[in-house]
């Protein structure tokens, strides 16, 4: 058989979870990444982030509603596949999706979002006229109502949000680990560390994906980068990517010195048909070097301009990382069978519902969204105190 | 009551919230199926759906019964056990209406390598060939019986 090496049971020749399953974790980590960042100032007090926290918001609502459209186009059947969001159920950890999404999509995000630009989106609907008047009309939901006490009760009612948010987070990543880890049948996924690998990966995906954005919208609206903002997120990047790295090496280390049947087949995997997306690009490219930049950030005196560039390429290496690390998990979990005496090949379809075009089109419909968000709603200290002045 | 006016906006998403429950509740009520859950965590009526398929497979007694010569042969062979819609595929319309439904002859070449190609992850006492090695696109049968696999000369099976 094509592409087949040893012996796989029939069932295991075709991957049933293509690339688009692999897109599903990768997305819902940047979400959870970018709302843990913006937790950091907004629990935690870490004032040097500040200029993020409101992209950060808006970054992770952009990714979330593109997050189950991978999942929808692999299910097919437009005619029934929403009902994957009405049909939730507790006795399938699959079937809670309609529960994690909806709960961490209407009461965490966009009450988060709406609390924070509340006395914007009330400032705008006065001030704009035509269309946009009527879309800020709807967001203040008939409520005009921006005394200072209502914002105080808005500024409380919104830690508490982020505060539930936080573990709403870990939910909602540790969900998508779950998944996997449950599965005991697959060796490769088969293991409770993985909710918590995939949580602290989604952290470092997520603050590396908005530590990229900011500088690269700083630059394109041609302000300046605060560099104290990206300096506090690039060591918080550093110590997670730490703590995320220890634990997928603790991972790696178990397995090894454990040693169980499945460990020739495994080994002899990952020392082939996933040598260069594993130990080239997770390992080496997309975890190390980035790694090794970051800790070169922390401990030399670089100048200014050497600090962006390698936050930049720390970043963008990372978010490479982190997501060859979802295609090993979901791709190479369906490599091997079950046997452990063959193995399948995956070929990324074109013309295909789960080609490699639509899989870059869902890859950048988030960043399509966070323009439209930002513009609607613009994340900037200089446009709110501008609007703020005006308003008042 | 003036807490209670400038919270008021909150109310209004509480609102929100609810109405999106609703929505939810609604649209679920008209997606579940309405035997969904009678049995279990799947739709009852599948089950009678399913029982009122047709039937595509004859049996090896519907084979038996006219082609007698066929499953005397088979009866001594390694092939006893071996169904004959296993190699045939499902032949229920030829059972049916056995004149004008008549199944096609299947190349050997093809069919036996289908559970005789060689494969380390058999049973070592499986019969077992490198096909292109072992026969180099003869068909089997030029040799073997297909119904009772012994080689035409008696030699080892």
């Amino acid at each position: 058989m094509n592409g087949v090496e040893g012996f796989m049971y029939p069932n295991e020749v075709e991957l049933v979870w293509s690339v688009l399953i692999v897109l599903y974790p990768y997305i819902t980590g940047l979400v959870a990444g970018a709302f843990i960042l913006a937790s950091l100032e907004r629990v935690f007090r870490v004032d040097a982030v500040k200029p993020t926290y409101r992209l950060a918001l808006l970054t992770a609502l952009s990714f979330l509603l593109v997050a189950p459209l991978p999942l929808q186009l692999h299910l097919g059947h437009p005619e029934r596949s929403p009902e994957m969001y009405f049909t939730p159920h507790s006795t399938s950890a699959m079937a809670m999706f309609g529960y994690v999404y909806l709960w961490y999509l209407m009461a965490v995000l966009v009450f988060e979002i709406w609390l924070d630009y509340r006395r914007e989106i009330v400032l705008r609907a006065r001030r704009e006229r035509g269309l946009l008047r009527l879309i800020y009309k709807i967001m203040t939901l008939g409520s005009d109502n921006i005394s200072e006490r209502s914002l105080h009760i808005d500024e409380r009612v919104g830690w508490v949000v982020t505060l539930i948010g936080i573990p709403s987070a870990f939910l909602l990543h540790g969900y998508v680990g779950f998944i996997f880890g449950s599965i005991k049948a697959n060796p490769w996924w088969s293991s409770p560390l993985m909710p918590v690998v995939f949580i602290f990966s989604a952290m470092v995906s997520g603050i590396a994906c908005v530590m990229v954005i900011y500088m690269a919208t700083s630059k394109l609206r041609g302000t300046t980068i605060d560099m104290r903002c990206v300096d506090t997120i690039a060591m918080y990047l550093f110590y997670t990517f730490i703590i995320d790295f220890s634990l997928e090496m603790l991972d790696l280390v178990h397995r090894i010195y454990e040693a169980d049947e499945s460990f020739r087949s495994l080994n002899f995997m990952v020392h082939t048909k996933l040598y260069f997306s594993h130990i080239v690009v997770q390992i080496g490219l997309g975890t190390l070097l980035p790694l090794v930049l970051l800790a070169i950030t922390q401990v030399a005196k670089l100048s200014e301009m050497a600090r962006k560039r390698t936050y930049a390429l720390a970043g963008a290496l990372t978010l490479i990382g982190i997501f060859a690390m979802r295609w090993n998990v979901v791709i190479g979990g369906q490599l091997f069978s079950k046997s452990f005496l063959g193995y399948t090949t995956y070929k990324v379809g074109m013309v295909t519902r789960e080609g490699l075009p639509v899989a870059i089109a869902l890859t950048l419909l988030p960043l399509l969204f966070l323009w439209v968000l930002v513009k609607l709603l613009p994340p900037w200290d200089d446009a709110s105190a501008a609007h703020g002045a005006t308003g008042d | 009551m003036s807490a209670f006016r400038d919270a008021g906006h909150l109310l209004r998403f509480a609102g929100l919230f609810v109405l999106a429950f609703i929505i939810f509740l609604v649209v679920r009520k008209v997606v579940v199926p309405k035997s969904f859950g009678e049995y279990g965590h799947y739709r009852g009526a599948s089950i009678g759906e399913i029982a009122a398929h047709p039937a595509h497979f004859a049996g090896h007694q519907a084979c038996d019964a006219c082609h007698t010569d066929i499953a005397d042969e088979k009866k001594g062979g390694k092939h006893a056990h071996v169904n004959c819609e296993a190699c045939h595929g499902a032949l229920g319309k030829h059972a049916d209406d056995p004149a004008s439904v008549t199944p096609a002859k299947l190349d050997t070449a093809v069919l036996c390598v289908r559970c005789h190609a060689a494969s380390v992850a058999k049973p070592k006492n499986f019969p077992q060939v490198d096909a292109a090695d072992h026969a180099n696109g003869v068909p089997c049968e030029t040799c073997h019986k297909p119904h009772n696999p012994a080689l035409e000369a008696g030699g080892a099976k």
